[in-house]
């Protein structure tokens, strides 16, 4: 992982101070709401429907055992015992109080973490695969990469304030977990004819309330000149983006407005005047990252292990969660294993204090102290041992972390909604459990097999309904919370929208239609075929029919 | 005098910024004063102005960008910048582009909405004077400048990004 220096403690050091200070300020009514307001929200402070809302990044999704303790601790004496995992490798806890937060912040920095850009009109936390490193197939490692990124927009005088917010996602795997393509920015490690290092560049990506799939405005950047690329798309987003209007604000809008390949040649102009600068990366300056992200000690091994395979014949509940949440790892007789924070009964992504407390242990038995966290809201434990696998299951199951549901129907990707979060139409949280509740047979929920659904409790999209093989979005009817669902989205190669599927629906009718659009679904498939192939063959009309079909 | 600061320290302003035509008609008119006039006036009046025993300058809009100036920054001693509010980031891009692309030596005053808590950034981007907002203490603003030992960016103060210098 990467580990601070001197400069990179100085800044958090120099950072709370600075908002210690403003804290004071405001609180002593020297420093206006509508000031402060900017302030905080670079710092990861929301104001909430309950309590404020304090976001912290967790860089590119790594996470150590000593700073998973540090949020256990957090979430213990300043929160009410848990947190909330996001779509966008951050934790979320629901009530600290304000004047509590410089102090928050100082723990943190303790550890080398921050909640620095994690809300408000600047460059966000930068995220990737959550696979990076480990992945079979990867073309390199993103983390490096990553973390330039997350130094170069750290602080960013010039772009603290734009109009709106601002995400880049960096993918270097083969399988795409970032849902990169709806980021403001995707990075895709590429390597080109003579086999060098370089980005495929996205633009103009984004979810809320106008959903567009990225751009490509550069088929390969040399990786070089990555932090001078950026600066010059930022500055033309800076300068045009629309300020008139919020909801048109995005890099997304510009883009379509001006046209990609107009965007593209305003970037290259601002770009000739930044690039061969001093910002153009150094060998030594990849060299310095990378030598946070080499591998970890692995031991010389064989892929097959005798006590797993003897495990897996004679524990039908382990096989099951084996072929279910562990993934192939590049290194022989390794894996890669996903806890699953989508236990029914408990809200997708969240973790209590003592989960977080057993998780720490786990990664520091089971793989290098080092944890990471995804967009679906789950954890990694990246660097298991295959001969492990059966110790750690059952261990996980003492916690209730057994769940074995990964990129099943029930792991629900799910927004906080109207139980926390004030913008929203309808809660989130009570139809993700409805609908877990439906599917609560194993058997039938792995014939189903490999489906996305996602909820947002209203048009922002926090928790990426658009791009869910199901996706559902709170809606208000003349002050009711209804639901609308769309189908065949995807954040795959092929990153697609969502189709409406027609009329909203009643909380209570919600899990019935749900049942309704996997019935059409197993009726129809052909040999081999997931739910979003066979909509992708069929179409939605097939759906809609069943779905609101007149009760004989 | 009205005050502002500069190069950290609190000074006198010696100029006067023309904000509107109309009302400062008799700013405008003066011989003597030294005036920092909008863009548009600048690029109709740049040689009259320029006959004038005062000094002129001119300042940009957060829309307006230094390109719209020409060649004219290389005789400018003071480019100022507008926020029209402290969200309107444009000027910080302004001002790097001032700095660090074209190499302006003279002074970038931030004027308008201009706020303690963004002095810090905007110095990074290569502000060096403020006329700050009426309500803000010029003596309590000075410490922003102190925010920050160091920055990970290309600035102002420092031409070389801290992976260049970490030692
Ligand atoms: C509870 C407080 C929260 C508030 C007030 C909030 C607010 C917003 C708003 C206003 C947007 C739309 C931005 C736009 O379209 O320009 C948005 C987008 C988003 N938020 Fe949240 N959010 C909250 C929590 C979360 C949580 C818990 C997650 C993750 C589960 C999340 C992840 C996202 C994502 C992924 C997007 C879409 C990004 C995009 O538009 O490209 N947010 N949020
Ligand atoms: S999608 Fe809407 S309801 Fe859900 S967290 Fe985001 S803003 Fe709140």
């Amino acid at each position: 992982m990467y580990r601070y220096d001197n400069y990179d403690h100085q800044m958090l050091t120099d950072r709370i101070a600075q908002f210690r200070n403003q804290t004071d300020r405001f609180l002593k009514g020297e420093l206006a709401a509508p000031e402060f307001l900017p302030l905080r929200l670079q710092n990861g402070l929301y104001v909430q429907r309950l309590a404020p809302m304090l976001r912290i990044a967790i860089p590119y999704g790594m996470l150590s055992s000593r700073q998973m303790r540090k949020l256990a601790y957090i979430a213990d004496y300043y929160d009410k015992g848990y947190g909330h995992f996001t779509t966008r490798q951050n934790i979320q806890f629901n009530w600290p109080a304000l004047a509590d937060v410089p102090d928050i912040l100082a723990h943190l920095a303790e550890v080398e973490m921050h909640a620095i850009q994690t809300s408000g009109n600047c460059i966000r936390n930068t995220t990737t695969d959550q696979f990076a490193g480990c992945a079979v197939n990867e073309i390199e490692d993103s983390r490096p990469y990553c973390e330039i990124i997350r130094q170069w927009s750290t602080f960013h005088p010039e772009f603290a304030y734009l109009p709106r917010k601002f995400k880049i996602a960096v993918c270097g795997t083969q399988d795409d977990q970032a849902a990169t393509q709806v980021h403001d920015i995707g990075l895709f490690i590429v390597r080109n004819d003579v086999g060098e290092i370089g980005f495929r560049v996205l633009v103009g990506g984004g979810l809320g309330r106008t959903p567009v799939v990225g751009k490509e405005i550069r088929p390969f950047l040399p990786k070089q000149h990555l932090l001078t690329y950026l600066d010059a798309i930022l500055r033309v987003y800076n300068r045009e983006g629309r300020r008139d209007n919020k909801y048109k604000a995005r890099i997304k809008i510009l883009v379509k407005e001006t046209g990609v390949d107009e965007f593209r040649a305003k970037v290259e102009k601002e770009w000739l005047d930044l690039k061969d600068g001093p910002l153009t990366l150094t060998n030594a300056e990849f060299e310095r990252c990378k030598s946070f992200f080499h591998d970890p000690a692995y031991k010389p091994m064989s892929d097959s292990n005798p006590i797993l395979d003897k495990a897996l014949s004679s524990d039908v509940l382990f096989a099951s969660w084996y072929y279910q949440n562990v993934n192939a790892h590049k290194k022989p007789g390794y894996a890669i294993v996903t806890i699953s924070l989508k236990k029914t009964g408990s809200a997708p992504g969240d973790v209590t204090t003592d989960q977080m407390n057993f998780i720490a242990d786990l990664a520091d038995h089971f793989s290098f102290g080092e944890l990471r966290v995804s967009h679906e809201q789950n954890v990694i434990l990246a660097d298991v041992e295959k001969e492990s696998l059966y110790t750690l299951w059952q261990k996980l199951k003492s916690q209730d972390l057994n769940a074995d549901n990964l990129g099943l129907l029930t792991d629900i990707i799910c927004c906080p909604g109207g139980d926390f979060c004030s913008l929203a139409n309808a809660k989130s949280i009570p139809i993700a459990e409805s609908i877990q509740r439906r599917f609560s047979d194993p058997v039938a929920l792995r014939d189903i097999g490999a489906l996305s659904l996602n909820i947002s409790g209203c048009m922002n999209a926090c928790g990426h309904h658009h791009v869910g093989n199901i996706g559902i979005l709170g809606v208000d009817k003349k002050g009711a919370e209804f639901y609308q669902i769309s189908l065949g989205g995807s954040v795959e190669d092929q990153t697609s929208l969502g189709q409406i599927v027609g009329p909203s629906f009643a909380q209570e009718e919600v899990p019935d239609v749900i049942d309704k659009i996997v019935s059409v679904y197993t009726t129809q498939r052909r040999a081999g075929e997931r739910f979003l192939d066979t909509f992708n063959r069929i179409g939605i009309e097939p759906f809609r029919e069943k779905v609101y079909a007149k009760a004989d | 005098m009205p005050k502002l600061i500069k190069n950290r320290k609190i000074i006198d302003d010696q100029w006067t910024l023309v904000r509107d035509l109309m009302e400062q008609a008799e700013a405008l008119s003066s011989a003597e004063l030294n005036l920092i006039v909008p863009l548009p006036y600048w690029l109709e009046n740049r040689d009259a102005l320029q006959q004038r025993s005062g000094k002129s300058a001119v300042w940009l809009d957060s829309h307006e960008i230094p390109s719209a100036l020409g060649d004219d920054w290389n005789i400018l001693e003071l480019i100022a910048l507008n926020f029209p509010v402290f969200t309107d980031g444009r000027a910080y891009s302004s001002a790097r582009e001032l700095r660090l692309n074209l190499g302006f030596k003279g002074e970038i005053r931030a004027i308008g909405d201009v706020l303690r808590d963004q002095l810090f950034y905007m110095s990074r981007c290569g502000f060096d004077a403020f006329t700050m907002r009426a309500d803000q203490n010029l003596e309590s603003a000075l410490g922003a400048f102190e925010d920050f030992n160091d920055g990970y960016q290309v600035s102002a103060d420092k031409p070389l990004p801290l992976f260049r210098r970490r030692a």
